[in-house]
């Protein structure tokens, strides 16, 4: 079949269509048990049950129809919607600089997907241009559809290809770089290229959105807006996630890649800066700085691309009474790097001793990360974390989980040697590791105190 | 044009459309000019919780009584089928920027669109669905939550949250059908505080609450049938018992079109009562505007082709300084004077009463542009602002014909561009009839533009909820304990023998099912609980306030009793009375201080040889009523509660009838 003129049907409802010769999007009147309606047939989502048919009637709303009602049906007419974004074309001009923007999938610009009931996005620059005008006020766009996969289907492989495309970029001379990323393991992609991509002369900015584009009040546009800004002009070449900063549409923020993390299933301010502050605010007026250091622009086009990852590492969640079979049967699925995410300081029971010490004996790299997300990894402080240091675990000070399995990845993706691999773990890129956790690194205050009442309500959040 | 010439085109262009008031209106106006008009109903439901999320239903807050504010912008974006709504682009244009406040005890993340919707209240759809099958709508199979987009910010996600539940249904009216298009279940949108300039605030308290729409066909042919429908189904709703009342429970939407006119919508009407007169003053506008597009047409074929000619106004200008002109500048306002060629005599053209074409402009600068009014003048003012020989003067600017007519128009620099542009595009829309669009009404019945009319490009399937299969065994179920047809109780109402002026208060306050239980339970006569409930219960209800812990509960309470103690009912309004402000007094001390004591017929009438010596020493006029009446209002207060008083009448009457 050159085409399927039943999409998403199935079973029952589709004997009922095929027995009447009503196809979807055929403007169809039904006669049924519950009355007549009359409308078009619309696909049907693939995981619906096969017991109704979607029928779009004239007001504009959809509403389905029990196939055991019908008792008969007509098809009067036919009539395909074509769904498509307003293609214009980019108004290119001479004196703005020109970003690349690399599409992963994700929600930046996006369509109605019938067979899923998804939203699929639409990317081409002309298409950007569509939903979005302002973007041609701030930068050139051009685009580049690497993969189409949803964020949680971003992984090494994904990785690699990026940062090798990014470098391809920089060499060839663009002024910075956007990535559209779906939200949920942006900031894991973004530890990724912090890693992968070193020096760069220009800003890389990873942007996504919360909601999707096809809801008048998505944060998609503004989050590419202020993206597009500190991709095109700012001055910070770094990785960056940029994501709005509180829930209102005012500002975003432009967060280091390796010490972000989503913290939200579903706010837009989702994305915070941890045991730290962000690198700065932006609106589409400008950026304002936060912090004082960061890697400046510059003209050279001199990038490092360390394209390497290991698939042989992993990381566990410590739970109490864990066995020490969970430890075991990891090591002997070959893993060569674990990453722990303990409790409190960086702890385990003392029932996980043993098969620390053989995972160690085997050759298997041990890290230490913290459940509490805040904070540094103390194991001096008790004697249990003396112990497992003894068994071979390496504390990661303030190293956020996610960041740590990245870099051990990336770091064994280059080397099998224990102390390379340890060197190269413990010494930070770019600030996975900071000396000292500013005051106002962790501020996550608690609602029904007075005075923070008072500064929710003053300030948007 | 100078005043008087202005005021006279008014009154001439108000008698040339045949423009008549409502009072001396007769069905053959509105068949003249085509009335046509349907309702979309707004009916909240009674319900614990709201419709998405599990927050209460019902508690409100004032303005200021927030914990936090979210900013949103609302930008359009593509229908299902792949197209922008003309409604979604004029919304863009306007750049607003909405501010919520939220209060935590009625409002969640979800209300601000930072957390996906929660399965549907289940309350509230098999309470939508009863109200679907009481009007005879086509149940769906399976409910899909379909997204309608609002660009005006009052639904923080930019969208509603609304699902069909039934198609083609019907009310039965005194003379005709009246068919329903379609009932929907939606959430509430937010409550608007204040809209000035580019930033419109709202709060959030009513947002996600249950709604029902009732939507008819635009079967209406007159303001009186069209106010009919509404009440019919207002009763519809309320029958079940299971809807709320009170200020903006239930609203109106009224679409209004004259013949060769368009689809207007009258929007958020709360009272039913201003229905006849909007509908009417809708219906003539649009005539209005058929005989401007005539006049028009006469001048310039074309109308695509008209264009305006603009001019700044400065303070060099010193003749034109006049007041609001001179304000705007000092406040660093942009001030432009326009030509608007052609449009003599059509500025002060009538369009409803007290209203001028000219006011069409007005209100759009300050919806599309965002100007605060006032925001323009012009040559036809009823009441100028500038002399004829100051707008000579700017008519001679544009060296202007005869034929022309000028304005000036003033606001913040960065509106003016979107200013003319809306003066320009609602000119070139005169010249084409009427510009479909939803209005904002007032208490006098007029209307003001409030918005463009959305198409139904706007609807998009929610792709955070799942469709709701609605089988049969639940609607069976449902279908099994409705309460009854609305025309069914008018004609019950009419055996029983109740007033006719009665109905409307019986059937709003969904009261017949209570009559019937009282009756039924106690053994009182139905016209008696009736008229009871409709005149003594009311009268009461409108002069007093109630007592908090007030219901009809202590209605039927007191009905009880009145049976176990076997007095009569006619003591049921003086005890209603006091229970009204004191529920919880005991009968007893109720019926202390009435005074009451228990007497029988004979008792009542023992003193009457007395009185009846007593009436004759005093009577002032002849006449047997006059005695019956003299003696009835002696024994009336010690009879109330003990016997029927025409029966005790009529013994008076009888006792009167063998003295003489
Ligand atoms: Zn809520």
């Amino acid at each position: 079949m050159s085409e399927d003129i039943f999409q998403g049907y199935k079973g029952a409802a589709l004997e009922i269509l095929k027995k009447y010769n009503v196809r979807v999007w055929g403007q169809t009147i039904i006669d049924t048990t519950r009355g007549i309606f009359t409308g078009t047939v619309l696909p049907r989502a693939e995981n619906d049950d096969d017991l109704h048919i979607v029928l779009k009637i004239e007001t504009g709303y959809n509403i389905g129809i029990d196939v055991a009602t019908i008792t008969s049906m007509k098809e009067t007419g036919y009539q395909k919607a074509n769904y498509k974004i307003p293609e214009k074309e980019f108004p290119y001009s001479d004196d703005k600089p020109t970003v690349k923007l690399f599409g992963t999938g994700g929600t930046i610009a996006s369509r109605l997907d019938y067979r899923t009931g998804a939203v699929i996005p639409a990317f081409s620059p002309g298409e950007l241009y569509g939903a979005v005008p302002e973007l041609a006020d701030v930068c050139n766009i051009d685009t580049e559809k690497l993969f189409a996969v949803f964020s949680e289907n971003m992984g090494p492989k994904q990785y690699i290809t990026l940062a090798k495309a990014i470098g391809h970029e920089i060499e060839n001379g663009i002024d910075g770089i956007m990535i559209g990323h779906g939200t949920d393991t942006l900031h894991h992609t973004a530890a990724a290229l912090s890693f992968m991509v070193q020096d760069s002369p220009v800003p890389i900015i990873l942007v996504g959105s919360q909601r999707s584009s096809d809801r008048p009040s998505s944060d998609a546009a503004l989050n590419l807006i202020h993206a597009s800004y500190a991709a095109a002009h700012g001055d910070i070449a770094e990785t960056l996630v940029c994501m709005f900063g509180p829930t209102s549409d005012e500002y975003g923020f432009l967060h280091r890649g390796t010490r972000v993390r989503k913290m939200h299933s579903s706010y837009r301010s989702t994305f915070r800066s941890i045991g730290d502050t962000p690198v700065a605010t932006v609106t589409k007026n400008g950026i304002i700085h936060i912090k004082k250091e960061y890697n400046h622009r510059r003209k050279d086009k001199n990038v490092k691309i360390f394209p390497y990852f290991s698939e042989k590492v992993t990381m566990i969640y410590y739970y109490p009474n864990m066995k020490p079979e969970i430890i075991d049967s990891l090591v002997d699925l070959g893993y060569k790097g674990i990453i722990i995410i303990g409790t409190g300081l960086g702890h385990v029971n003392k029932e996980l001793y043993p098969a620390l010490q053989r995972a160690t004996d085997k050759g298997v790299q041990l890290f230490m990360t913290l459940q509490t997300i805040w904070g540094y990894v103390h194991m001096f402080v008790y004697e249990t974390g003396r112990d497992m240091i003894a068994l071979g675990v390496t504390p990661l000070a303030n190293m956020l989980p996610e960041v740590a399995w990245v870099k051990l990845g990336w770091a064994m993706g280059q080397t099998d040697d224990p102390e390379e691999i340890k060197r190269i773990m413990l010494t930070p890129v770019n600030s996975e590791i900071t000396e000292r956790e500013p005051y106002n690194g962790y501020l996550v205050y608690q609602g029904g105190v007075p005075e923070i009442e008072g500064f929710v309500r003053k300030f948007h959040k | 044009m100078n005043k008087i010439e202005a005021k006279k085109n008014y009154s001439v262009t108000m008698k040339s459309i045949g423009y008549v008031d409502i009072k001396k209106a007769t069905s053959d106006d509105y068949k003249r000019i085509g009335f046509k008009s349907g309702l979309e109903v707004h009916q909240q439901l009674k319900t614990k919780g709201k419709l998405f999320c599990r927050c209460p239903a019902g508690i409100y807050h004032d303005h200021d009584d927030y914990n936090a504010e979210v900013i949103r912008h609302m930008r359009p974006t593509l229908s299902e089928l792949g197209e922008y709504d003309g409604t979604a682009l004029m919304e863009f244009k306007t750049k607003k920027e909405i501010v919520y406040r939220i209060n935590n005890e009625n409002a969640c993340t979800y209300e601000v669109d930072d957390t996906p919707p929660f399965p549907i209240d289940k309350e509230a759809l098999g309470i939508a669905l009863e109200i679907s099958l009481l009007s005879k709508l086509n149940i769906v199979g399976e409910v899909h939550i379909t997204r309608k987009q609002y660009l005006d910010g009052s639904i923080p996600t930019g969208f509603q949250r609304t699902a069909i539940l039934g198609v083609e249904g019907e009310i039965e009216l005194k003379n005709k059908k009246v068919r329903l298009i379609q009932l929907s279940i939606e959430e509430d949108s937010c409550r608007e505080i204040s809209d000035i300039g580019h930033t419109r605030v709202f709060k959030t308290d009513r947002l996600g609450m249950p709604l029902i729409e009732t939507v008819t066909y635009p079967d209406m042919e007159t303001p009186w049938e069209l106010a009919e429908a509404a009440e019919y189904i207002r009763f519809l709703n309320r029958s079940t018992g299971k809807v709320r009342t009170g200020i903006g429970a239930g609203r109106e939407d009224v679409n209004v079109s004259c013949e060769g006119g368009s689809r207007v919508e009258i929007k958020g009407v709360a009272h039913n009562s201003w229905i006849p007169k909007l509908s009417h003053n809708e219906a003539f506008r649009q005539y209005a505007l058929l005989k401007i597009r005539t006049i028009l047409k006469e001048r310039l074929k074309n109308g695509s082709r008209w264009k305006s000619k603009t001019r700044e106004i400065t303070f060099t200008d010193i003749p034109l300084l006049f007041k609001p002109v001179k304000e705007s500048l000092d406040n660093g306002y942009k001030v432009i004077a326009m030509n608007l060629p052609l449009l003599n005599g059509i500025m002060s053209h009538f369009t409803q009463p007290g209203h001028l074409f000219a006011d069409e402009l007005t209100n759009r600068l300050k919806v599309i542009a965002c100007i605060e009014k006032p925001n323009m003048t012009h040559s036809e003012e009823l009441d100028p602002s500038l002399s004829a020989k100051e707008w000579n003067m700017i008519a001679e600017l544009f060296t202007a014909s005869v034929n022309d007519a000028q304005m000036i128009l003033w606001g913040p620099a960065d509106d003016i561009p979107t200013a003319i542009e809306t003066i320009e595009e609602r000119i070139i829309m005169a010249f084409a009839g009427v510009p479909p669009e939803t209005r904002k009404s007032f208490e006098d019945g007029t209307t003001i533009f409030e918005r463009v009319l959305p198409g139904s490009d706007r609807m998009y399937p929610d792709t955070d909820s799942l469709p709701i299969p609605l089988d049969n065994k639940y609607i069976n179920k449902l279908g099994e304990n409705l309460p009854v047809l609305i025309s069914a109780r008018f004609a019950q109402l009419k055996k029983w023998g109740i007033p006719g002026d009665s109905f409307k208060y019986l059937l709003s306050k969904n009261m017949i099912p209570l009559i019937e239980e009282l009756s039924a339970k106690n053994r009182f006569d139905l016209k008696f609980i009736g008229t009871f409930l409709a005149q003594t219960f009311k009268n009461i209800e409108g002069k007093k306030k109630a007592h908090k812990d007030f219901s009809y509960n202590i209605i039927r309470k007191l009905f009880t009793y009145i049976r176990e103690e076997d007095l009569d009912p006619n003591i049921a309004g003086p005890m209603i009375k006091i229970l009204y402000e004191h529920p919880k007094m005991r009968y007893e001390s109720i019926l202390t201080t009435l005074n009451f004591k228990r007497k029988s017929m004979d008792d009542l009438l023992a003193p009457l040889d007395f009185l009846y010596k007593k009436f004759l020493d005093i009577k002032l006029s002849n006449g047997k009523d006059v005695e019956v009446n003299w003696l009835m209002g002696q024994v009336r207060r010690q009879a109330i509660g003990n016997v029927d008083l025409a029966l005790l009448s009529k013994q008076i009457e009888q006792k009167i009838i063998t003295k003489k």
